[in-house]
């Protein structure tokens, strides 16, 4: 009886906490996307399903999304394909000063976005670096306009933020691997592309999902990237969220756009572990 | 031959992918002495300046100020939070215990903005309106997650009989707790510590929603970034970069550390 109250009085706090401050929050979020906002703003109770409606019928909403989701999946590939040959090296080429160049894909994780997304302001600008580099070397006599506030620079700063958190679980599955199954491998008479192709990557697969899973989720739910290095027709759809939520001021919808958003996510999360899961299986067990 | 080619690949395609990841940091360090306010190729003259602007810059100052205190004090009370209820998730079985597991996990799982705006919406039902308490409550509620995912990996590591050793020897669950518990999870403790603290320092997506007038630093960057570049921008993103890598740095040797004691 008394080691009953004692365990939850330590989980007390943390579902009060979690109650209160995240789960109250979240269902508002489902009432209010019910609900709709009069000219000034304010929320009417008046339960309506019309800010699901517009999201459907109107193309600024429903294109949005759609365009978000292969600017995501287009994100995901590039950080899966350059994070592979990274991930190989270090796996199994080698030796000495592993955990050295490990603890190198985990640093850029653990530097601020936002200096991070700077960077890539800096040398894109108009003025910036790449293009003063470029007309230093006569390769074209006047500022590239379109490395900075486009769909292009989004994308090359979302890939580089999120490379690190690809490349950490890719990494992971392929030190796993062991290393004897590749000299077998090698021993009975394949190539090293062939070692890759039939070997490595198959049992990597549960860290390339997952890795590419989380550059998705992540690209996403981003309005950052786009906020400070796209265009003024680099529209993502937590842009849209977050415009509702300000300047535009009408809350139901952007709770509905926002609750769609989710349900996306947590499709492509259910799927990812259900495919990460299977691919598990082809594990050996030695 | 052949297979020098093939490593000669390998080995420059994986370092072409890491300069990718270095190269703009060591641009913004570079850029943070230029001279000139316009960062451009190549650098002509190099100052001080900007750092100089910086340590003036009152706003900026005192944005890392709050962002500090904020950092400080969600690690703490999310620590406070999380570790009893860590602890008590690895130890005992309850219902609803997989729910939790799942509750726990949104803020991280689910993007920052849904997080932030379901905050926005209701906290004023709270009486707590947008201000640095309503993002203290944001970063606590994020950190917890973070807290207890850290923490679990390591009690399910440590060995259950320790715990109960001391309790044969007629220790009493707090000073179990204490002289047992606490001293195995040392390096954990630090290492979540420091995550925590990064992770708050560095926070936007549900900050942006729940900031009042008085900014965070990351918040201050984004509004310098909007004004237009200005380098000393480049001057305070060089501290950020040196406090990140002190960070892992101390995160890997505690972490390799309690390895090899292991």
């Amino acid at each position: 009886m008394k080691k009953n109250r004692s365990k939850y009085l330590l989980l007390a706090p943390l579902a009060i906490w979690l109650l209160l401050f995240l789960l109250l929050p979240y269902c508002f979020v489902l009432v209010q996307s019910f609900l709709k906002s009069d000219d000034f703003g304010n929320v009417v109770y008046d339960v309506n399903v019309d800010s699901y409606t517009k999201i459907f019928t109107n193309s600024l909403y429903y294109s949005t999304i759609f365009y978000t989701f292969l600017y995501a999946l287009l994100v995901a590939a590039i950080c899966i394909l350059i994070s592979l040959p990274l991930a190989y090296y270090i796996a199994f080429k080698v030796r000495r000063n592993k955990l050295l160049l490990y603890s190198m894909i985990v640093l850029p994780f653990w530097v601020s976005y936002i200096v991070r997304a700077y960077a890539w302001k800096i040398i894109l600008g108009e003025n910036g670096i790449l293009n003063s580099l470029l007309m230093k070397t006569g390769i074209t006599d006047h500022p590239v306009e379109q490395f900075l506030y486009s769909t292009f620079s989004t994308i090359v700063c979302l890939v580089y933020i999120l490379t690190p958190f690809v490349a950490i679980p890719i990494y992971t599955a392929m030190e796993q691997i062991p290393k004897s199954l590749v000299e077998a491998s090698k021993d009975l008479g394949a190539g090293s592309f062939t070692t890759f192709r039939r070997i490595i990557f198959p049992l990597a697969l549960p860290g390339i999902i997952s890795g590419g899973t989380f550059a998705l989720v992540l690209t996403m739910g981003d309005f950052l990237a786009p906020l400070l290095l796209g265009g003024p027709n680099t529209l993502f759809i937590s842009n849209i969220v977050q415009n509702l939520f300000g300047t535009s001021n009408d809350k139901p919808l952007g709770s509905a756009v926002g609750i769609v958003i989710l349900l996306l996510i947590l499709a492509v999360l259910e799927i990812s572990s259900h495919y990460e899961k299977k691919y598990s299986s082809f594990k050996i067990n030695s | 031959m052949v297979q020098k080619l093939k490593n000669i690949f390998t080995f420059s395609s994986a370092w072409a992918v890491m300069l990718f990841l270095y190269l703009p940091l060591f641009i913004i360090i570079l850029y943070s002495f230029n001279n000139e306010s316009v960062n451009a190729f190549p650098i002509r003259s190099y100052s001080l300046k900007w750092y100089q602007a910086l340590f003036k810059d009152d706003e900026l100052i005192g944005a890392v100020f709050n962002s500090l205190k904020i950092a400080f004090a969600s690690t703490f009370i999310a620590l406070c939070i999380g570790m009893p209820a860590a602890y008590a998730i690895n130890k005992y079985s309850f219902w609803g215990k997989k729910s939790l597991e799942r509750i726990i996990l949104m803020p991280i799982t689910l993007p920052g903005i849904v997080t932030g705006v379901a905050m926005l919406s209701f906290f004023p039902f709270y009486g707590i309106n947008i201000s640095l308490t309503a993002v203290l409550i944001g970063h606590i509620t994020f950190l917890c997650a973070v807290v207890i995912t850290q923490l679990l990996v390591r009690f399910k590591q440590m060995d259950p009989f320790l715990e109960q050793a001391a309790y044969d020897l007629g220790a009493k669950p707090l000073s179990a707790f204490f002289k047992v518990i606490l001293p195995n999870m040392r390096t954990a403790i630090i290492g979540t510590v420091l995550l925590c603290l990064v992770l708050s320092m560095d926070e936007i997506p549900v900050t942006f929603f729940l900031i009042g007038g008085t900014n965070t630093l990351p918040i201050e960057i984004y509004g310098m970034m909007r004004r237009g570049i200005t380098p000393e921008v480049n001057a305070i993103s060089t501290f950020i970069f040196i406090f990140s890598a002190i960070a892992i740095i101390i995160s890997t040797r505690t972490n390799k550390k309690n390895k090899s004691a292991a």
